[in-house]
């Protein structure tokens, strides 16, 4: 699969992540509306309301996440290698630079985020920058540029963005039905709303894990390694910087939560060991990268 | 009458891949041309922090007059290059003696702390950098454009159209070598 091939499964994904949460959040907005005994205005209400939200989270949704994280923009003159491996990389991939950013915090982790190449951002914490040598950072830089000229940020971002948005209306629903509210006529209909809503439920939490799966996969990973490697074309360089920042004692637990976990270069989170961790882990295990770069 | 209705489709088939074709080899063609102004910004920026440096090290380094020389020469010799491959050739001269004169500025300490002289090493090795990964991409877009055009049966029209190969930008033998320098 080549880089034109990523870009335009990408592209496809996006396509149809969106359409499946467009559905989705009309099927809400009409159980939300069945239990009001509205049932077609709640799911336009939903569906217009849920679009509102996405257009003004999408193009706003990077700089929610860079100040969730506390990145700040870095300068030139304060972080000038920093901007120079930038600029570098985003000369040898053939995009425009990227923003810099950073966060203060001695955890070894990076993120790339934005829309498309022409908006888009990497951040990187002080401590990565501390530690890591010039190949390594480069190595680090690269895997985030091939993030964005794949356009993964994007569906990263907008997977994100929809699974917010479908939490919040479920919660919603789930809040509306237990505090009772329009339940004067708690009848047939009323039961069969439940089995409604169990069932949207039941279907829903596992799909999002699904989806988000879909998004962030091991191979996106893996790709994105693969990708870098050939910017630099130096595999060793990442390679030995994944071998840095897995032996790093302290993740980047305090600063990332679960809806930005997936941004990061590797999991932000305490590692934890056993099946259901690995099945739903959003990374790959750093050794296994390490291997595969080590191979090229 | 059903013979005619064929010739057509087949024309019409060969006329819109001529088209396509023809498209997608401008595309290439003004991605290669980008590719290089790319390097191009890069050297001239290069092309720029040369006087300053020269103008810092001269008061520290008396006795590397001739080094000094040679870097405006080769300085000089890019500025005069026109084609690809002069201004490959120039820009390796260039970068090799930038190269012996980090390597000499070892022996001058008090070089060596000047806050200007470390910031010209940082800005110089970045543009270095820069220069490397602009003319990778700049060769990777030249490869595909070549390989685009040299390709059965595109080679046919690409030379009817008048699409020409792309010049690589080569590094030399000399600049192959591994160079060890210590900071």
């Amino acid at each position: 699969m080549n880089i034109h091939d990523q870009v335009r499964s990408n592209k496809r994904k996006t396509w149809f992540i969106l359409s499946f949460f467009i559905i989705l959040i009309g099927m809400l907005g009409y159980v939300l509306g069945l239990i009001y005994g509205l049932p077609y205005g709640g799911f336009i209400i939903a569906t217009f309301f849920a679009m509102f939200y996405a257009v003004i989270m999408y193009s706003q949704g990077d700089k929610l996440v860079l100040a969730t994280t506390g990145a700040k923009e870095a300068t030139k003159k304060e972080y000038p290698h920093l901007f120079h491996t930038v600029e570098g990389l985003a000369l040898a991939a053939g995009i425009p630079k990227p923003k810099c950013y950073v966060i203060d915090d001695t955890a070894l982790n990076a993120f790339a985020t934005g829309t498309k190449p022409e908006k888009a951002s990497i951040t990187v914490t002080t401590g990565l920058l501390k530690k890591l040598n010039r190949q390594e950072l480069e190595g680090v830089v690269a895997h985030e540029m091939s993030h964005i000229k794949n356009y993964d940020i994007r569906v990263m971002l907008l997977t994100a963005v929809l699974v917010g948005i479908t939490i919040l209306l479920s919660d919603f629903i789930l809040r509306s039905f237990l505090w009772g509210r329009g339940g004067r006529e708690r009848n047939n209909q009323m039961v069969l709303i439940l089995i409604v809503v169990g069932l949207v439920l039941a279907i829903l939490a596992p799909l999002i894990g699904e989806l988000i799966k879909l998004a962030v996969s091991r191979r996106r990973e893996f790709l994105a390694d693969a990708d870098g490697a050939l910017l630099t074309r130096y595999p060793e360089g990442l390679a030995s910087a994944l071998e840095k920042i897995s032996k790093d004692p302290d993740p980047l637990v305090d600063k990332a939560n679960k809806a930005t976990a997936h941004l990061f270069i590797s999991t932000p989170f305490r590692k934890k060991k056993g099946i259901v961790t690995g099945l739903f882990a959003t990374h790959p295990p750093i050794s296994e990268r390490i291997d595969k770069l080590r191979a090229m | 009458m059903l013979w005619w209705i064929w010739v057509l489709i087949i024309l019409a088939v060969v006329v819109l891949g001529i088209i396509i074709l023809y498209n997608s080899l401008i595309r290439l063609k003004n991605q290669v041309e980008n590719s290089w102004a790319q390097i191009d910004v890069q050297l001239k920026r290069r092309f720029d922090l040369i006087p300053n440096l020269i103008e810092t090290v001269k008061g520290y380094a008396k006795h590397e007059k001739e080094l000094l020389t040679d870097i405006t020469k080769a300085r000089t010799a890019f500025m005069k290059a026109e084609s690809v491959g002069d201004k490959a050739k120039a820009e390796n001269m260039l970068e090799g003696t930038l190269k012996s004169l980090f390597a000499v500025s070892e022996n001058y300490p008090q070089l060596k702390a000047n806050e200007n002289f470390l910031q010209l090493q940082e800005e110089l090795s970045g543009t270095e950098n820069k220069i490397a990964y602009a003319r990778q991409h700049y060769n990777d877009m030249v490869m595909e454009f070549n390989t685009k055009i040299q390709a059965f049966p595109n080679n046919v029209f690409a030379n009817m159209l008048g699409f020409k190969d792309k010049e690589m930008f080569e590094t030399t033998e000399e600049e192959k070598k591994n160079v060890k320098v210590k900071f």
